[in-house]
């Protein structure tokens, strides 16, 4: 019998791993009255960027896609979408509510001023987190869940140990159904043929290694050696030299399965299997686009270390650094150190992570969430005008 | 305790788990037989050194892959890393 979970049955079919009510801020001007209302009401979660006015074309939408992507999210039961007027929330609000669940909208004009949407806001929140915590967990199969996977202050023990110990989780899920979203193409530059390879469909093998040459040309447009961007000086400072040698173990998180679809940016997977998505390599833009892509938990491995998670999409930090599994103890969900220090068995590491995404999927919080290590980071791709 | 790691048999190079020093001799399993290497320089934990002789312009090999190219000669026991090694990709500045 396949593993279950106990999750939170969605209107759309799609199941919660938590039941948070969103305040979703259109626009940077609205993020003070969010960030009131959520200090207010216990159970809510801001959702905002500093941006969203003066913004234009592809660079907007992908922006509105994401907000509101991460707003129709299955973890999340409400929302509630603050903007400076109503007529410039309700796209957003319309997005949402395909997925059936609540949405109110308030517009700062129309409420009369910041304050006033504060009291409004505050109230509204209160009844959609109360009506939100009537609902109760119910047993459900393991294949409902999507898992992204993402790494971050990587070292050489992430290609080593926490990236192989992901890759097994990655490939169990597959096994049973589920989803795993591997992202962050440039730092595919090196590995993208052993990627490219697996691609189920050859076009998608073919967008693999277009998305690679897209960031590599980048670097020859801005006449830059990447190299102290990418790799990053931690990640040089724990033994990586090269791009191509951070990239080759950063792939290995994926698992071995076949990809069966590559996605843009904040994109839900139609297909259950890996599934590749096109995301910026700083952390908290990638993670931003796989929340608001419908993974339900984020694994972040992580070599040299690094605290930070997304919003609504618990954060699971495994590392196989066995300095860091030390100092940065109070960081690190799962500590797979023992496959350098010990003798651990790569297999049995995969265990842990399976054992501790179960449990979060059923309720058990991660240490980003206990201790707020969550920022969303909305990808621009173009100017303000 | 494992010292190190060697994850093809076509590297060049092997990571170190332990904090390795000058003259340290290490145990090296190659094409089947064990060679001892003495270490040229200090090796951080989880840093690089070589357990092949490279000249300039050779490619580097870890995972069985190319990780980048010699930037001078490498003699076995030598540190390895962005002081003698150099990417080959998305170099702006070089094309």
């Amino acid at each position: 019998m396949n593993a279950e979970f106990l999750g939170y049955q969605r209107a759309n079919g799609r199941v919660g791993v938590r039941n948070v009510v969103a305040i979703l801020s259109a626009m940077d001007n609205t993020n003070p009255s969010a960030e009131r209302i959520a200090s207010m009401v216990t159970g809510t979660t801001v959702l905002s960027t500093p941006f969203g006015r003066g913004q234009i074309g592809a660079d907007f939408e992908i922006t509105l896609k994401t907000l509101s992507g991460i707003a129709a999210h299955p973890n999340v039961a409400a929302v509630l979408v603050l903007s400076l007027s109503l007529a410039s929330g309700r796209d957003l609000a319309e997005r949402i509510r395909a997925t059936g669940k609540p949405v109110e909208v308030l517009g700062l004009q129309e409420s009369g001023s910041a304050m006033a949407m504060t009291m409004e806001g505050v109230r509204i929140a209160a009844r959609l987190v109360l009506a939100a915590s009537e609902l109760q967990r119910v047993a459900c199969p393991i294949e409902q869940l999507t898992v992204a996977v993402e790494c971050g202050g990587s070292d050489t023990t992430s290609g080593l140990a926490s990236n192989p110990a992901v890759g097994r989780f990655a490939d169990r899920l597959v096994d049973a159904g589920g989803t795993i979203i591997l992202s962050e193409p440039a730092e595919f530059m090196g590995a993208e043929h052993i990627l490219a390879e697996r691609a189920v469909h050859p076009e998608d093998g073919q967008r693999i290694y277009d998305m690679v040459r897209w960031f590599e040309d980048e670097a020859t447009r801005n006449g830059v050696d990447m190299r102290g961007t990418n790799p990053t000086p931690d990640n040089i400072e724990g033994g990586l030299t090269t791009l191509e040698e951070k990239s080759l173990g950063a792939i290995a998180k994926g698992g071995t399965r076949p990809i069966v679809e590559v996605i843009d940016y904040s994109d839900p997977p139609t297909k259950a299997g890996l599934v590749i998505m096109n995301t910026p390599s700083a952390a908290c833009e990638s993670m931003t686009g796989l929340a608001a892509g419908g993974a339900q938990i984020i694994i972040f491995s992580t070599g040299r270390g690094n605290a930070i998670g997304a919003p609504i999409a618990p954060t699971v930090k495994v590392t196989g650094n066995p300095n860091t599994a030390r100092l940065m103890a109070e960081n690190i969900d799962v500590d797979v150190s023992g496959i350098l220090s010990s003798g651990l068995a790569l297999d049995d590491a995969g265990e842990q992570v399976w054992q501790r995404i179960v449990k979060v999927a059923s309720g058990a919080l991660t240490s980003c969430e206990v201790l707020q290590e969550q920022q969303l980071s909305v990808s621009r791709f173009g100017p303000s005008v | 305790m494992k010292k190190l790691v060697i994850l093809s048999d076509k590297d060049n190079v092997a990571t170190s788990l332990v904090e390795l020093a000058v003259a340290d001799e290490v145990a090296v399993p190659l094409a089947g037989e064990t060679h001892t290497v003495r270490i040229n320089d200090v090796i951080p934990f989880g840093h690089k050194f070589a357990i092949r002789a490279l000249v300039k312009g050779d490619e580097v090999l870890k995972y069985g892959e190319v990780i980048g190219r010699a930037s001078q000669a490498i003699t076995p026991g030598d540190w390895v890393h962005t002081h003698n090694v150099e990417s080959v990709r998305a170099r702006g500045d070089i094309t």
